[in-house]
């Protein structure tokens, strides 16, 4: 059985996928051994899709399954056990500009490997942000943003993070419709990520995990 | 004899339309009396620069073009909130831009639209400077499922009564009355006719009637003002090349209907309707491109496109959900003579092979962050390319860099003709003398010998 709801997902099979969990739960399967499985079907499709094989249909249909999965399954977790997380992400799209779709896929993505994502939405004032950190002591943050005034809003961000003393206590990553390296070096930020897989390597790389 | 418009082939209803186009008309239907000698000549020259790059012909030298979002608004240093709510202020702002930076084709100061108008129908689709979003911001889309995924049978059926009694009651409160109105297309014989107009006789009905004639009214005013600059700017010499606008029909279904997230369920859920959807929206989408080149008398057809981007979906995806409608559309605006004006926006690297299979010298491509060149080995004998001066680089570069950028696209996508020089996304924050290096720099550097 070890393996077959990790096919069933990452092939993106939702009704199959679905009544696998419904049975296996019968059958008196163990849910953590299922979650298990679904988290290995979701490194599959990252993979898949850092490979150019899946692209972002795939990765937000995949999402879907999982949180179906998920329903299937939270009746049957106790609490404590689905709370292990590696380390705590702050998200959230700079002032002026209210896009999510990519803020929303990243903030997923980093849920699905293990990080406790603070998600603080949309047009969000760098204050919020300062704030955020400090009180979460977070180390890594992630900046989306779709317009061109996002260019500054992000630099902005950046120098309020600096004011506040909290810059060496951070890693910043940047990303965006029309984001690249030297809106990253124009922010002050240390790294741009062009795609939700991109963002879970680089706070892997720099929370472990 | 002259033939008829349906006995002209395409390649002569693009000519008629181009005829037309250099032959400018003023509100009243009359010629347009251009300022000065030079600036018909210069008009004239903009247009014929055009045509010639659509035409993938050399002309005397590439076209530049500049074609932002809000940049000409910031530039005057006013708000995105007073350009929505000042027609005159916001028409000046554009004239300023268009007169400081003299790009060879612009296209019109409507973008920032009519604030009161978006107010009286009380529009949920958008956030707007004052209303969700700060005074500093252009508008945003709000994104929801304002179709839900059960409604694609009521939306292939009568595409126009969904629009009016399901989707627009959503999108605008102050249309809920158009969910008591019957479909027109009751309205038979003399029996029973007139049950179908008891709904006009309620109040629900009646007040959202006000508000449209409110609402109308407002457009009006909104647009003499936008078309008085638009006309005095063309009697300067300046042409705005843009006749209207439709959508590939993924695009119609995926931005404002089911939303991103909706449309990608369906893919997956229930791809059969989605594609019959998309089948059904492609004559209405052919259409809208049509209507507006009619009402404007200028041929060239705006088109977005937003979720065909490389990366967004997969090559299969696009050759199964985005192309086969959208070349649809292209080619039957192209049969009418029109020039669809396509911005890919994103990159569209992965789709050139696709994209290339398109009637020669037809379209035009704005780029945005396409490889230029490999876009000139693929589809340069095919389509017209534009772009794309990056907005990164207008924002956060300098003129240099704009000029060192500008300079490899002339000497390898400009070779030959088929290029038009621009920024390659709409932007709103440039620093000016990025955009003025653009401009000039092409003026200069891009004659040909």
């Amino acid at each position: 059985m070890a393996g077959e709801l990790a096919k069933l997902l990452s092939d993106l099979k939702e009704p199959e996928a679905l009544e696998f969990v419904e049975k296996a739960l019968a059958e008196g399967a163990d849910p953590m051994d299922l979650l298990g499985q679904a988290k290995e079907g979701m490194n599959i499709v990252g993979q898949r899709f850092a490979d150019d094989y899946y692209f972002i249909p795939d990765l937000v249909f995949s999402g879907e399954i999982l949180k179906g999965i998920v329903k299937l399954l939270e009746p049957h977790l106790k609490k404590a056990e689905a709370t292990e997380r590696l380390g705590t992400v702050v998200m959230g799209t700079v002032a002026g500009d209210i896009h999510d779709i990519g803020k929303d896929l990243v903030a997923f993505m980093l849920d699905v490997h293990g990080f406790e994502v603070l998600d603080l939405g949309i047009d969000v004032p760098a204050e919020k942000f300062v704030e955020t950190i400090k009180e979460s002591g977070s180390t890594v943050v992630g900046l989306s943003g779709f317009l061109t005034l996002a260019f500054d809003s992000m630099k902005e961000t950046v120098d309020a993070i600096k004011e506040a003393g909290l810059r060496d206590q951070v890693k910043i990553m940047i990303g965006g419709g029309q984001m690249n390296e030297d809106v990253k070096s124009y922010a002050g930020a240390d790294a741009y990520g062009k795609d939700a897989v991109e963002a879970v390597k680089l706070a892997q790389g720099w929370i472990g995990g | 004899m002259e033939k008829k418009w349906e006995e002209l082939s395409p390649d002569e209803k693009q000519e008629a339309q181009f005829q037309k186009l250099l032959a400018p008309k003023d509100p009243e239907g009359n010629d347009l009396q251009f300022q000065s000698p030079e600036a018909e000549v210069a008009y004239k020259a903009s247009i014929n620069r055009f045509k010639e790059a659509v035409q993938l012909k050399e002309s005397d030298r590439i076209p530049v073009s500049v074609f932002p979002g809000w940049f000409p608004i910031l530039y005057s240093g006013m708000t995105p909130q007073e350009a929505m709510y000042d027609y005159e202020k916001c028409a000046a702002a554009f004239k300023k831009f268009v007169l400081d930076f003299e790009p060879d084709l612009q296209w019109g100061a409507v973008m920032p639209g009519p604030g009161k108008f978006f107010e009286i129908l009380d529009y949920k689709l958008y956030a707007w400077p004052g209303h969700g979003v700060n005074p500093d911001s252009g508008y945003q889309c709000l994104e929801d499922e304002y179709m839900q995924p059960h409604e694609y049978d009521l939306l292939i059926t009568d595409p126009s009564f969904f629009f009016r009694n399901f989707y627009l009651p959503r999108i605008f409160g102050a249309l809920e009355g158009f969910t008591m109105l019957p479909p027109l297309t009751g309205i038979l014989e003399m029996y029973g006719v007139a049950f179908n107009f008891i709904p006009f006789g309620l109040p629900p009905v009646q007040n959202t009637f006000k508000a449209l004639f409110e609402a109308g009214a407002e457009a009006l005013k909104w647009v003499t003002v936008m078309g008085g600059v638009n006309g005095e700017l063309a009697s300067l010499g300046f042409p705005n090349i843009l006749g209207g606008f439709t959508k590939a029909p993924f695009d119609t279904i995926g931005d404002t209907l089911r939303g991103t997230k909706g449309i990608i369920m369906d893919m997956y859920r229930q791809p059969d309707k989605l594609l019959q959807a998309l089948q059904s929206m492609t004559p209405i989408m052919i259409g809208m491109g049509l209507g507006a080149a009619q009402q404007t008398g200028n041929p060239v057809i705006f088109m977005p496109l937003h979720k065909g981007a490389d990366g967004f979906m997969s090559d299969e995806q696009f050759k199964t959900f985005y192309w086969p409608t959208l070349k649809a559309v292209i080619e039957g605006l192209i049969g009418e003579g029109c020039i669809p004006f396509i911005a890919a926006e994103g990159g569209y690297n992965s789709r050139l092979e696709v994209i290339r299979d398109l009637p020669k010298g037809k379209t035009v491509w704005m780029f945005d962050q396409t490889d230029m060149v490999k876009a000139k080995e693929i589809v340069g004998d095919t389509l017209c390319l534009w772009g794309n001066i990056p907005s990164t680089m207008l924002k956060i570069g300098t003129p240099e860099d704009v000029k060192d950028y500008a300079k490899k696209l002339i000497d390898t996508v400009g070779k030959g003709g088929g290029f038009i020089m621009g920024n390659g996304a709409f932007f709103d924050h440039a620093e000016p003398e990025n955009v003025q290096a653009m401009v000039d720099f092409t003026k200069e550097h891009g004659v040909y010998k």
